[in-house]
């Protein structure tokens, strides 16, 4: 399964009924309304580490962002903004996003109902203590119409190597959006991701339960994973695809200079020959983690953050060979 | 202005996004936000809900001099069409009817299944039945009369009319 899904998301948008929206809030309600969640938040089972957007640096702040930790919007967000990460970044909390409270819970491989459960949980805390915008008729009230209802977004992050290389995600693409799905490019532009990494997930949330959307995301999941396993299982007796592994992690094992872009795409083909047996030394799990170290902000938190894209490009390189020979 | 990416058709979606390490913001038309996949809302997903607007209410008349304003946020119709941002939970009251076709046509439904905050589990034991449609429709005409918007008025009782013959 988690040869497919790389990670399983849940989020939930909530709103205080007694402030207005983001958009019409100054720095002292934004500040007012994070202090009342931390607060609450500090009492509670959990344990949060506290990040003020306004004290942190830019690099600190993409690093975040390339780690799915917060979202890209929220580096420009600063008095007010802040962000509540749990130790393990399981649980990662926006205060003043472009709701009051945006909670996401991020697990590895797929774990959609026991991700749901744990941001349920953490909403029941929440909504113990404070008093959310809700109507019966359009159900948790946000800033933007689109979230209205369950507020809920859940996805899963996929690595569609083969599905890509027949072109077949488009094809797909194009009949989700019925569905109430969607799917993008997780990294680089959509029309092109890099690393085969896509992100599907439930696009309606007004009208649908938690649990059906959810189900719904589930099956949809679950019929990618059939088509991609299948698809991979072709591909790994073909000599030209298995010359492409090879030649991948030789030039990952061996490179001197090396671009996130070039990165992404040689460890997605790495990923692929790890799923099929053709590389049996490494796991699923330590490419995943170089992903998200090999990113632009990820490495300058390593090793500075005045390196310009080409030294960037060669500390990638050190770090690549370090790790994987 | 212009769209950032195409250089072609108007921009109307507001897109931030990391690339390559560095935070950048730009302008987008629908379409090439749509191949870029900015389609759907939420963060990392941005949506086109401000574009949507836009084109719904691209012919729309110009704002009467005595726009309804959001009692709570000073917000006008306008200024939520204009930002794609909805500035209160009672805009949601106010501007009901306004915002009902955009919802329906983001979502293709217009009532809420799923979660409900414990507190109105508790309420709803004596009082069931949620309001419908047409009773909030009712509402926001009480309150239109009471502004003397008798075109908004005029409006919401051919709304009315038309739920109510079904
Ligand atoms: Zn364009
Ligand atoms: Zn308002």
């Amino acid at each position: 399964m988690s040869e497919v899904v790389v990670k399983t998301r849940v989020r939930l948008a909530r709103n205080l009924k007694d402030y207005p929206f983001e958009c019409r809030l100054n720095a002292d309600e934004k500040k007012e309304i994070a202090e009342k969640v931390c607060k609450i938040l500090e009492k509670s089972e959990y344990d949060f580490t506290r990040y003020d957007m306004e004290k942190l640096s830019q690099v600190d702040k993409i690093a975040l962002v390339e780690r799915h930790l917060i979202s890209p919007e929220f580096v420009s967000n600063n008095a007010g903004a802040v962000a509540l990460i749990s130790s393990n970044e399981e649980i990662s909390i926006m205060l003043n996003e472009e709701d009051h409270i945006r909670l996401q819970i991020i697990k590895n491989g797929l774990f959609l109902e026991e991700a749901y459960e744990i941001a349920d949980k953490l909403d029941d805390i929440l909504s113990e203590k404070l008093e959310f915008a809700f109507s019966e008729k359009l159900g948790y009230l946000t800033q933007c119409p689109t979230n209205l209802g369950t507020a809920m977004r859940a996805s899963v992050m996929l690595h569609l190597p083969a599905l890509q290389k027949s072109h077949a995600v488009v094809r797909i693409g194009n009949n989700l959006s019925k569905l109430g799905l969607t799917i993008r490019g997780m990294y680089g532009e959509s029309s092109k991701p890099s690393g085969a990494l896509y992100q599907l997930s439930n696009q309606v949330t007004l009208g649908i339960s938690e649990k059906a959307a959810i189900e719904n995301l589930k099956n949809i999941t679950n019929q990618l994973i059939t088509q991609e396993i299948k698809s991979r299982a072709s591909l790994s007796s073909d000599i030209s695809v298995v010359d492409t592994v090879s030649r991948s992690l030789g030039i990952l094992k061996t490179a001197r200079i090396i671009s996130s872009d070039e990165a992404m795409n040689l460890l997605s083909n790495v990923r692929f020959g790890v799923s099929v047996k053709l590389l049996e030394t490494l796991s699923l799990d330590s490419i995943d983690e170089l992903i998200c170290e090999i990113q632009p902000a990820s490495i300058m938190k390593k090793y500075g953050t005045e390196l310009t894209v080409s030294e960037r490009d060669i500390k990638r390189a050190d770090f690549l060979r370090e790790k994987l020979n | 202005m212009l769209c950032q990416h195409c250089q072609k058709n108007q921009a109307t979606t507001h897109v931030k996004s990391i690339v390559n390490g560095e935070y950048t913001e730009y302008m987008l038309c629908s379409d090439c936000a749509k191949e870029m996949g900015y389609t759907s809302l939420w963060s990392d997903m941005q949506g086109d809900f401000s574009s949507l607007l836009g084109s719904f209410f691209s012919n729309a008349l110009p704002e009467r001099t005595q726009a309804t304003r959001c009692s709570k946020c000073k917000s006008s119709y306008n200024d939520i069409a204009n930002s794609g941002k909805v500035g209160c939970a009672d805009c949601y009251e106010t501007f009901y009817s306004q915002l009902l076709p955009t919802v329906r046509k983001v979502h293709g439904n217009t009532e809420h299944c799923g979660k409900r905050p414990k507190v109105f589990e508790k309420q709803t034991e004596d009082k069931p039945a949620t309001e419908s449609e047409t009773e909030l429709l009712k509402k926001e005409l009480e309150k239109a009369v009471e502004e003397q918007n008798f075109e908004k008025a005029a409006e919401l009782r051919d709304k009315i009319k038309e739920l109510e013959g079904k």
